[in-house]
């Protein structure tokens, strides 16, 4: 496996693994609290529209000339990955709250307690809020998918990963019966920012003309500058959050 | 023709979300790379710099 293909692998696993978390503790809260059928009805149909939003784009992708693709797939890729790292440094800095899946689950179980029951025939709610919770969480990963396998040629790897991470979450999930609160979801997020800007630094210097010094080997210093980068605009966002407080006391 | 508007609408929120300077920058850091690239100079290193950029500026509205 090359170095591209180990960070498509782990970066399409940390953000599978983090997106399954938030969508099984919604699907947790409607089941427990509605009765699983219509939940498990809505998983499922939103599994399978996931399934062909990756297999309509996937091909129209892979069919774009090489460079084209790169600049595309880099420049969206830094968009939606600043997006990932902007809130994880937000919350790494203590400006914007931490996701709690156990909170999450309550505010879901109070909202499917409080809405409209049903005599036994089909659960529209219980259907709607798993069918949403799959899509839009899974969305997220489609996009990572698409964008990573396209470029690397191999959207199987890529979907291989994303049904490995949903494999697990779903594993642990049946196990504890209870939101996944202990999973390290922000540093996870953290961690996906981090791949998904450095790769779209990677892809796209490399669509745009230019060529890396080392060619690959690049990533190996990318990564690890993306990261302390990212590291030290947290620590600057929290000592500026400090020092007005400190000039006010002194 | 609503359901069009609605939905790249719906493509821009996702993509973009709520920072479109952030988009834009990285669209003129690729021409840059771009325009660099095509005058034989090396251009790899205007990416990362940009991006350091992009991101601390866009912290720095967030945390006001």
């Amino acid at each position: 496996m090359s170095g591209q293909e180990l960070g498509l692998a782990i970066s399409v696993f940390l953000a599978c693994t983090v997106e399954a978390v938030e969508a099984l503790t919604i699907v947790l809260a409607v089941g427990v609290t509605r009765g699983w059928r219509w939940a498990l009805f809505g998983v499922a149909a939103g599994a399978v529209a996931l399934a062909v939003i990756v297999a309509a784009l996937g091909p129209a992708l892979t069919a774009l000339p090489l460079n084209v693709l790169r600049v595309v797939v880099g420049a969206l890729l830094l968009v939606f990955g600043l997006q990932w790292l902007r809130k994880a440094v937000l919350r790494a800095a203590g400006l914007k709250a931490l996701h709690d899946e156990t909170k999450a689950f309550a505010a879901e179980t109070e909202a499917a307690r409080a809405a409209a029951g049903v005599g036994g025939g089909f659960d529209g709610y219980a259907f709607t809020i798993a069918f949403k919770g799959v899509l839009l969480e899974g969305l997220e990963v489609a996009f990572i998918v698409l964008t990573f396998g396209a470029n690397q040629h191999d959207i199987g790897l890529a979907a291989l990963a994303a049904v490995v991470a949903v494999a697990v979450v779903t594993a642990a999930g049946f196990a504890v019966r209870a939101p996944l609160a202990r999973v390290p979801e922000n540093a996870m997020k953290f961690g996906v920012g981090v791949m998904l800007t450095s790769f779209g630094i990677f892809w796209g210097t490399e669509g745009a003309g230019a060529s890396w010094p080392g060619g690959d080997a690049a990533l190996l210093v990318i990564v690890p500058g993306v990261l302390v980068a990212s590291l030290g605009l947290a620590q600057w966002l929290r000592s500026r959050a400090i020092a007005p407080a400190v000039g006010r006391v002194t | 023709m609503s359901w069009l508007i609605r939905a790249a609408h719906a493509v821009w929120e996702f993509v973009v979300g709520d920072d479109p300077l952030t988009a834009l920058g990285v669209v003129v850091a690729l021409g840059a790379t771009a325009l660099i690239a095509s005058a034989g100079a090396p251009a790899w290193w205007v990416m990362p710099l940009a991006v350091l950029a992009l991101l601390a500026f866009s912290l720095r509205r967030a945390a006001r």
